[in-house]
């Protein structure tokens, strides 16, 4: 069979970015997925984004990745989560048609060029020597590929649970994947399982919303790509309702039967995506628990119920539902499940993705334990990029902690590993205000565009919009506002009055000020501000560098001091063990993980500041 | 090696070897008395035997041996204990260094027993404040640290920030669930709690500092009132140079005196007149730098000579150069033999302390006032004193970014931008007793919330 530079194995949000990624910076690449008709399936929420997600995305977008636009063009509603706080946590957020988002990736992928698609399952790797050398499918065809991209997602052994039923399969009413775990362990990788669940499905018609409360999307939508897609006209609603001491009464009566409870689960669920019989059983003094009831798609009656994650007998899930407000005549279509599935501890891997047992081989997304579709995702565009290169035998490309939540990602993965489906939360970078959603074009875009993934039009609206964005503040610096012009709007706001001519640029820090308001009240402030651009992203961005100003100063001080740490570079051969003044603990997690700077070796748990002082020392410094 | 006692001669003297090739350096110049060679013996055991140089005897000695890890450097290690006259220690060490040891640097055994782990860092540095220390006192404060009661205060002062800390990230990263979030009076009555435990923290530097390094006393005082005849009083020893030539002290004298527990480091200086011997003069300036930096400033006039009004006019000039000297500032009425008591009674109002230097009497009162001069009740009650300099930094930083999550929270800046703060304060605080890390967070948000969707 044909020969290839980088081969995809599964069409999941990893595997799809991947592939996109691998095939556009001109790779001959090859997507494997067991079924065709299942490209980029949303196989839990129809959502996109979210506190964190919503950041991933637009960093993806950024550097050149299609799942920023795949979801603005299947989006159904958009909502600014966050927006409150501060600029640092404004989270986009889309609830997705899930059949459009599928068929939109599927469109995406046949216009790339150097792509080709094969539907058969891959039961082995070719391994030759120490380098991975393709693929073998269940059907007995080799593809030979000199980079190899494994984003198996949950079908690697996969195991449904409903109530005491078990059934084989990667996802509802789908056949698991099995010899790529076997394989792999045989090699020397270290195999564990983990667990996720997923809600029922319902029939939106059997639904009494009139007694829930909607939650419609913004006023004013916007959208994830930083290109020309375009943001919603009309949009469809969330409902939100609660689960009572009835419902909680009603779950517990198949408690016995759960494969929570019982034992029957081995692998460990995220914490922070617990089945509802988790949250009755670990909180129970509370006494309701919150529901939102999400539509599927524009057109579908199917609808989908966030919270209500539950392994529980079918029988019981249905009799709970009964007791919710507005479900009371609720049907399902697919009952909730919860799924177990082999990932690999992701500190078999370098910084790359590439596994440091088997050169070209790279894992991507739920294979590495981490949950969601935008933590999977960019994992996907990441892995694609760097088999790229490692297939054209070019530099490696990674991105740091302060440059992006991705880099924070990928860096927790391979140095501290994950127990449970690790989650993306704002809180696990360090410098969350220097990694914004506003500011993910100015950050990647350059390099997505060195890289050759961003095309020349993305980089050139990137300057464009800092151009601008420095053009305005200028006009703002220049602009000197009499009191009469100014106090309307400050007591407008109930914001103390000025006595003198002031500059524009200074009323922006207080609190509630805002230059599109500034703009709507004041002539000189529009003009000055028109004569530059009319952008609003370029305004806000104007905004937010000028409010925000001390904040940023102060985060990307600390940021370079921690740098610091990060071009002390540790040999990936380095002897740990001839070290007798590291702790056995450090002695043993530094041979495992070999991390490449002192930076990095800091984060490894067991790790403590004395052995950084050892290596620190060692190294002269 | 090194010499593990104090320079001089005492009775014994204590040489302690450690590094990987200690046994079979020491057994080179060790013979035993008894059957057991030293290869043999079991760590936490004593062999008596001979320093051998040749055939000669250079001493009889003790030989502790300790097994690595079971050392104070965590290396394998000896400690000789031998004859303490200085002569002997010298050739023992000559004779170690001819068989491939080399002398410590300083320091070298506690950075060992550092890098081999067993001690952290605030425990390695309070070790060598307990060997440094003079005074009864500063042994207390440097056993508190060693035994890690600072480390345990800040704990809990750093457990509950990152309770506060939990709850803001929750706000930030849960925003979208149905959680309970504590509200900002109670966050601000938190942070206020924390600012004041750290205040007195930082408030007992000083006292640390002044119980580890010594009060710092200065005595002042116009030329022959009798500074050098008191210093000697106190010290009970002959050591400035007195004379009856006024401006005899040239340069400043040191020297250091216990009472109860607390060291005292007096600075005899020249006095203080106008004059226009050059080096008087630098000796004079040298005296209001003293008197600048001393903790306490103990002002001595000759009571036969002066007059009240006189003493008043001192003290205005000094306290022209030194706004916070009556804090610390003890007066002294000297050469009270040759003043009658109708004249002393007029020194009353400055609360002097009456004394003879020549004749030695009232030298207790001055040790009463001196003693009395320094709140010690910190001490007694086992506070925690904090003496470190890298300690009272990270406190200092912490506080920083405290007031500014305070003023955060006044301004109902979002929480995103406050918790920069938080941070910044639970990393100064992590410098002391360990670093925080998002994990420790989340963990601490998932043990106590019912949070996912």
């Amino acid at each position: 069979m044909e020969h290839y530079d980088v081969i995809v194995v599964g069409a999941g949000h990893a595997g799809c970015e991947a592939a996109a990624a691998a095939a556009n910076l001109g790779s001959r690449t090859l997507l494997v997925t067991m079924n065709m008709a299942t490209i980029g399936q949303m196989s839990c929420n129809p959502a996109m984004g979210g506190i964190a997600k919503g950041q991933i995305v637009r960093e993806i977008d950024a550097l050149g990745g299609y799942s920023g636009i795949v979801s603005d063009r299947s989006m159904i509603q958009f909502r600014m989560l966050n927006l409150s706080k501060g600029p640092a946590m404004w989270s986009p957020r889309t609830q997705n048609d899930r059949y459009r988002f599928s068929y939109e990736w599927r469109l995406m992928l046949e216009k790339t060029e150097n792509l080709d698609f094969w539907q058969d399952m891959v039961s082995s790797l070719i391994i030759e020597g120490e380098r991975v050398a393709g693929v073998r499918t269940s059907m007995g065809v080799d593809f030979r590929a000199r980079s190899v991209v494994l984003t198996n997602g949950t079908f690697l052994n996969g195991l449904i649970h409903i109530g005491e039923k078990q059934i084989g399969g990667g996802r509802s009413g789908e056949k698991s994947a099995t010899g790529i775990t076997e394989q792999l362990v045989s090699l020397g990788f270290d195999a564990g399982r983990m667990k996720t669940g997923t809600p029922p499905r319902l029939d939106g018609r059997s639904i009494d919303y009139s007694v829930m409360v909607e939650q419609p999307g913004d006023e004013h939508p916007g959208k994830f790509s930083f290109t020309d897609t375009q943001p919603l006209k009309h949009q469809r609603s969330c409902h939100i309702t609660y689960t009572n001491s009835e419902v909680h009464d009603m779950l517990r009566t198949g408690f016995d039967r759960s494969p929570m409870f019982n034992g029957r689960i081995r692998g460990l669920g995220p914490r922070y995506c617990p089945s509802i019989e988790d949250k009755i059983e670990r909180f129970a003094d509370k006494d309701r628990h919150q529901i939102f009831v999400e539509p599927e798609g524009w057109d579908t009656i199917e609808v989908y119920l966030n919270g209500f994650s539950t392994s529980l007998p079918e029988e019981v899930q249905y009799a709970a539902l009964r007791k919710i407000p507005g479900l009371e005549k609720a049907k399902i279509f697919r009952p909730g499940y919860a799924i177990e599935y082999d990932y690999f501890p992701p500190t078999q891997l370098t910084h790359t993705l590439e596994t440091k047992l088997v050169k070209g081989l790279y894992f991507a997304g739920q294979i590495n334990g981490t949950t969601g579709y935008e933590e999977a995702t960019c994992q996907g565009l990441m892995a694609g990029i760097n088999a790229h290169r490692c297939a054209q035998e070019e530099s490696p490309f990674t991105l740091k902690r302060s440059e992006a939540y991705i880099g924070v990602l990928i860096d927790d993965l391979i140095t501290k590993g994950t127990e449970e489906p690790y989650r993306m939360f704002t809180s696990r970078a360090e410098h969350r205000i220097l990694l914004r959603q506003d500011n993910a074009d100015a950050r990647l875009t350059p390099m997505g565009h060195a890289l050759g993934l961003a095309s020349d039009e993305r980089l050139r609206k990137v300057e464009e919009k800092h151009t601008n964005v420095s053009g305005v503040r200028k006009q703002l610096e220049k602009l000197s506002l009499l009191p009469a012009t100014i106090n309307p709007y400050l007591e407008s706001l109930g914001s103390t009055p000025v006595k003198q001519r002031l500059r524009a640029v200074a009323i922006i820090p207080r609190p509630d000020v805002h230059l599109a308001d500034m703009m709507g009240r004041m002539a000189e402030v529009r003009d000055a501000i028109l004569s530059v651009t009319a952008d609003p992203e370029t305004i806000q961005q104007v905004e937010i560098l000028i409010k925000y100003e001390g904040y940023i100063h102060k985060e990307a001080e600390a940021a370079n001091k921690i740098l610091r740490f990060e071009d002390f570079k540790l040999k990936p051969d380095f002897n740990y063990h001839a070290l007798e003044s590291l702790s056995a603990e450090a002695r043993q997690k530094l041979s495992h993980i070999r991390p490449d700077s002192i930076g990095q070796a800091s984060r490894i748990s067991g790790v403590s500041p004395s052995d950084i002082s050892v290596l620190l020392v060692h190294l002269g410094k | 090696m090194a010499p593990a006692t104090a320079a001089g001669a005492g009775a014994i003297a204590v040489i302690r070897i450690s590094g990987k090739h200690t046994f079979s350096v020491v057994e080179k110049v060790f013979s035993p008395v008894g059957r057991t060679k030293m290869a043999d013996a079991k760590g936490h055991t004593i062999l008596f035997g001979r320093i051998m140089d040749g055939n000669e005897i250079v001493d009889e000695v003790l030989v502790s041996v300790f097994r690595s890890p079971r050392s104070f450097t965590g290396e394998d290690c000896v400690e000789v204990s031998c004859h303490g006259s200085t002569f002997i220690q010298k050739r023992i060490l000559q004779l170690l260094g001819s068989h491939g040891c080399r002398m410590a640097r300083p320091g070298e055994f506690a950075m060992r027993a550092f890098l081999n782990g067993k001690m952290d860092l605030s425990q390695a540095e309070a070790i060598g404040d307990l060997i440094a220390s003079t005074s009864a006192a500063a042994h207390k404060v440097a056993m508190h640290q060693m035994r890690g009661g600072f480390g345990r205060d800040l704990s809990a002062l750093r457990e509950e920030l990152m309770n506060f800390a939990a709850l803001m990230e929750l706000e930030l990263d849960f925003a979208e669930e149905d959680v309970e979030f504590v509200d900002r009076t109670q966050m601000k009555a938190l942070v206020s709690r924390i600012l004041t435990a750290i205040e007195q923290l930082i408030g007992s530097f000083e006292l640390g500092n002044v119980i580890k390094e010594g009060v710092q006393v200065a005595i002042i005082g116009e030329p022959n009132a009798g500074k050098s005849t008191l210093l000697n009083a106190l010290l009970n020893e002959e050591r400035a140079i007195v004379s009856e030539i006024p401006g005899t002290t040239r340069d400043t004298v040191e020297d250091e005196l216990v009472i109860e527990g607390v060291r005292y480091r007096f600075a005899d200086t020249a006095g203080i007149r106008q004059t226009a011997d050059t080096i008087e003069r630098l000796g004079i300036e040298r005296t209001y730098k003293k008197t600048e930096q001393a903790d306490i400033v103990l002002f001595l006039f000759d009571a036969s000579t002066y007059t009240p009004q006189q003493v008043k006019m001192e003290l205005n000039a000094l306290r022209q150069r030194m706004p916070d000297l009556d804090n610390r500032l003890i007066a002294v009425a000297n050469k009270t033999d040759r003043t009658d008591v109708a004249a002393l009674a007029e020194f009353t109002p400055f609360n002097a302390v009456i004394i003879s230097a020549k004749e030695k009497t009232g030298i207790d009162a001055i040790k009463i006032r001196l003693r009395e001069q320094l709140d010690l009740s910190a001490l007694q009650e086992d506070q925690t004193i904090v003496t470190n300099t890298r300690h009272i930094q990270a406190l200092k930083g912490a506080q920083n970014a405290l007031q500014e999550v305070m003023v955060g929270l006044e301004d109902l800046i979002p929480g995103d931008l406050v918790a920069i703060d938080i941070r910044r304060a639970l990393y100064h605080l992590g410098e002391i007793t360990g670093a925080v890390s998002p994990d420790d967070l989340l963990g601490h948000i998932f043990s106590k919330f019912c949070i996912g969707k």
